[in-house]
This record gives C-alpha cells, structure tokens and sequence, in this order.
C-alpha cells in the first residue's frame, strides 16, 4: 500500500518535471505563432494608423475584392506555380530515378552537384541569376556569341522573360532538393520488384511510369504542396531578382504585404487582411499535407 | 550501337547536362569574384587577378566583417537557443507523455501552418514595442521553438531505451540529470541534422531582418548583399566576391555533412 503510494507520487513528481520541460517551448510558441495570428485577424478588421486604430468590419476584405496590384500578386504567384512546380518535380523525379540506379558511374559526384544548389541562400542566388540575366550580362553575351541572338534580350524589364528568369531560377534551386525526397522514397521500394519487371520485360520508361511513379504517389503528392506552399509565400526571389518589376509583372503577394506595411505610409491592418489570406490558403494545405502524412 | 547502349549514353548526358548547370552558377560566381566587373559582364570565364581590387572596393563600400559577425552571431544565438529548448521539449513530450501533453502537442503542430508572411506584421510591432529593433534578441525570438524541431526530438526520444532511463533513476540520477548525461550523448546525430537546418535557416534568413533590422551596424549577410545592387551602377566583381564570401561557409557544411543535411530537409516536412 505504501509502495503504491510511494508510486503515485513518484509518478506525479515525474509528471510536473515532465511539463516543465515542455513549458518554456509551448509558451515560445503561443507567444510568436498562436499570439501573432490572433492579432493579425484582430488587425485585419480595423483601420486607421498607429493609435488611432477603429474597427472597421469587413472592410479590409471588401477592398481586396476590388484591389488590382493584389489581383495581379496572385495571379503571378499562380503563374509561376503553375510553370515551375509540375517541371520542377518531374525533373526531380527523372534525376532520382537515374540516380537511385546501385550500378551508375560517378553516382555521388551527380548526387552532390545536383544536391549543391540547395546550400546556397535565397538571396545569394537570386543576385547571381539577376546578374546573369542583366542586360549587359553573361547570358546575353554567351548567346551572342553563340549566334542565337543579334541583339542582347532585356531579359528582366519584359513582362513575360522576367517571369521566366524567376522560374528557371527556382528550379535551379530547388530541383535537387525535391530529388532528395524522391531518392530517399525510392529506397524504400524493394530491389526486387525492378528485377521481376526487367525479367517480364518492361523497359526503362514502363518501369519508370508503371512502378515508380505509382509508388511515389504519396511523396509526390507532398513535395507538390511543399512547393505550392513556397510559392505562396514567395519573396527573396521576386524582391531580389526582379523587385517585383516590370510593372509588377513579377510581385508576389508576401512582397506585396511587405509594401503595403514597410515600404511606403503603413497600412499594416489592409496588409493583414491580405496575409490572413495567405495564411488561410497554406493552412488548407497543410490540411491536406498532414492527411497525405498519416495515409502513409 | 544497339538501342539500349544509346539510351545509356543519353542517360549520362543527360546527367551530366543537369549537374554542370547546378554547379554552374556557383562556379560562374567565385571566378567573377577575381574578374573586373566588365569582363564578368562580357562573360569571361576564367580567373582573373581583381579579387584583391575587388575586395578592397568592397571593404571601402560596406562593413563586411561586421556583417558577417551579425550573421553567425545570430545564427549561433538562435541555433543554440532553439536546440535546448525544443530537444528538451521533445524529450519531454514523449518521456513524461499523458493526455494533456499529448493534446499539448497537437495544438502545437497546428503553428506550423501559420506561413511567416502572415505573422510578419504583428511580430514587428511586437517587437518594436519592447524596444528590441535592430537587435540579436529580436532576431532569434520568434524561431527559438518550432514544433519542426520538438517534434523531431520527441521522434528521436521514442527510439530511447527506456531500460537507460529506469536503470539511471536506479542510479541515483535525476530526471534533468538523465536528459543532460545520457539522452544528449546517444542523441548526437539527432543534434547535428537540427543544429544544421536551423543554422542555415537562421544565416540565410532574410525577410525577418530585412524589417528589423533597421541600424547600420546590425544589418546581415543577405541584407549587405541586396544593398550592393540597390545603387545605379553594380560592380559584379565586388558583388560576386561578397556573394562567394557569403555562400563559401553553407557550401563547406554541406560538403562535409552532406547526409546530416539531406536527412534534416526529409524531414523537416514528414
């Protein structure tokens, strides 16, 4: 009786030292993630500036309704979605594919070169993709040379070049990344199952479409909502590579959120509105990636 | 040759194709670093012999040396910071589980659909009003805990032996005594993929500074390197140098931690 005793106690000692080892983190986190969402909305339904803040209902949202520079933030953030994505991630797949090959000549060279990119910052390589797509700049002066061109391409001040120079950019960025995943899934599909198709006589491309791809569905899946989710909250790329520019051809919506609160007279509570926007659209992502996590 | 043997020569080309224009772009950014800023325009491809030029513009025109103090300043701060609070809240989510803990941790997972754009404005006017702009303090506050980063360690605490744990309690250790002595030690590769993913995050972050970090002196890396274009004219070689500068640790812990780092990116999102 004692010895039970002496075990509850025991017990409800180990759960309290249990909490506060989990406090300090918790507390962290209703500080700087639930806090800050809260007053986001909060904001979000007000106007004015500084103290003198009235609420002002939907008003905020309303205006969204009618506001262009936000339509046009979508819309190029949708654009580059859907370019970037579905390239980017079949290249990684393909990559993956040839790479996850036990027999393949110079395997952790290719591993590491294509996996490189990645250790570089956002706004490192989006400089070195402004510079290299400036006017005056060294594709200009390769292709030139090559005689593609006769006359240099103003690759960053035309609507459409400016949204190609910041799609190519991302997927020299982050195709490696997404091989990774798909290296680390294919591991996982028995060895044996590629032996019984090479003896059924399935070919490279029937493999590739018949068993890989079936087999990464749920990886794929994830990875497309990853990048989806980046996309949404574009900034480093487009501020960097292009400021958003020409005419906002470029402008993501969080660099539009960083206008409207940073860049000219703050209008932190309309920029709230726009950001619990986004919030809402990669939360119902993160929604569907967390029921994609448990079906696996 | 047969069709399978081309198709063999084309799958190396293939390869090779893609991972010369991976490493290209890198390459491309450390010979411009030694070139003139016109022959890196006119698209010279070999070192040349303006790097000490080339660095001396670039220490005349920005404090180089104090941004990159800034940068792994903050960045250890907040690596540090965020591994003792999150593995010993990862510890203890899975160690001392119950149904309030648990729920706890389901709460907490939610925060990690909250995108940072969304939160952006009221964690600066947070800050601002504690008076912490311009400030490590501000930097590495709101990304000390992430539940990225409890979870992982509450996923590496569940592969702990308990046995370590009763026989320790056997010994006379106590419970903070039992994380420090034994879970930290036999937890190492679990630190180092975490210390990794949140150095880079925290030295390559840039919106958050872009917006707090308001005095000269306590600007970062990557708020220097977007100010060296802001001007009319850009020098490429001294940008390209303090991009090399900048790029050169990342590129180097990666090579040497190459498994660490792919293992942290899989799963930073499982």
């Amino acid at each position: 009786m004692a010895k039970t005793l002496n075990n509850l106690k025991l017990k409800s000692r180990q759960s309290i030292i249990g909490w506060a080892f989990v406090i300090p983190a918790a507390l962290l986190i209703f500080i700087f993630y639930f806090y800050p969402i809260g007053r986001a909305l909060f904001l979000s339904f007000q106007t004015g500036i500084g103290a003198n803040m009235q609420f002002a209902g939907l008003a905020n949202y309303r205006r969204l309704l009618s506001d262009n520079l936000f339509k046009t933030s979508l819309t190029n953030v949708l654009t580059f979605l859907a370019l970037q994505v579905p390239i980017m991630l079949t290249l990684a797949l393909a990559l993956a594919y040839l790479l996850n090959d036990k027999t393949l000549k110079f395997r952790g060279f290719f591993r590491t070169a294509l996996f490189l990119p990645c250790a570089t910052s956002l706004v490192s390589y989006s400089l070195i993709f402004r510079s290299m797509f400036a006017l005056d700049g060294f594709v200009n002066a390769l292709l030139t040379n090559l005689n593609l061109i006769t006359s240099p391409i103003n690759w960053l001040a035309n609507p459409w070049t400016a949204k190609l120079v910041i799609v190519l950019a991302l997927t020299w960025r982050w195709t490696g990344y997404n091989m990774i995943f798909y290296l680390a899934a294919l591991q996982n599909i028995d060895a044996s199952i590629f032996e019984a198709a090479v003896i059924d006589g399935a070919g490279a491309a029937a493999r590739f479409f018949r068993i890989v791809v079936p087999m990464l569905r749920p990886i794929i899946l994830l990875t497309a909502i990853v990048s989806t989710n980046g996309t949404l909250q574009l900034f480093d790329e487009t501020f960097n590579i292009t400021n958003g520019g020409p005419a906002n051809a470029t402008i993501s919506i969080s660099q539009y959120i960083y206008r409207l609160s940073f860049q000219y007279s703050p209008r932190f509570s309309y920029a709230a509105a726009i950001s619990f926007v986004v919030f809402i659209l990669v939360a119902f992502l993160a929604m569907i990636q967390m029921r994609v996590g448990d079906q696996r | 040759m047969t069709k399978s043997k081309i198709a063999n020569v084309l799958k190396y080309v293939f390869l090779f194709v893609a991972a010369m224009i991976s490493i290209f772009p890198l390459v491309w950014m450390f010979i411009s670093a030694t070139n003139t800023s016109g022959d890196v325009l006119g698209g010279r491809l070999l070192p040349g012999t303006n790097l000490l030029v080339n660095f001396r513009a670039l220490t005349a025109r920005a404090d180089i040396g104090q941004a990159l103090w800034n940068s792994l300043r903050n960045a250890l701060v907040a690596t540090v910071a965020s591994l003792v609070v999150c593995s010993i809240a990862g510890y203890g989510f899975e160690v001392y589980h119950d149904r309030g803990k648990d729920f706890l941790m389901r709460v907490l997972l939610l925060s990690m659909m909250i995108p940072f754009a969304a939160i952006m404005i009221p964690l600066f006017m947070m800050v601002g009003q504690l008076n912490l702009l311009s400030t490590t303090t501000a930097f590495v506050l709101p990304t000390v805990s992430t539940a990225f980063l409890i979870f992982l360690f509450r996923q590496s605490a569940r592969y702990f032996p308990r046995d370590i744990i009763e026989s320790s309690r056997l010994d006379g250790l106590s419970e903070l005594g039992i994380f420090l002595r034994m879970y930290i030690p036999v937890m190492r590769s679990t630190y180092a993929t975490a210390g990794i993913i949140t150095f880079m995050a925290a030295w390559n972050n840039y919106l958050w500074p872009l917006i707090i970090m308001q005095s000269e002196e306590s600007r970062t890396m990557p708020l220097l390197l977007s100010n060296l274009v802001a001007g009319y004219v850009t020098d490429y070689g001294l940008l390209m140098l303090a991009i090399s500068i900048s790029v050169l640790p990342t590129i180097v812990i990666f090579l040497l931690l190459q498994r660490s780092f792919a293992e942290g990116i899989v799963l930073s999102v499982k």
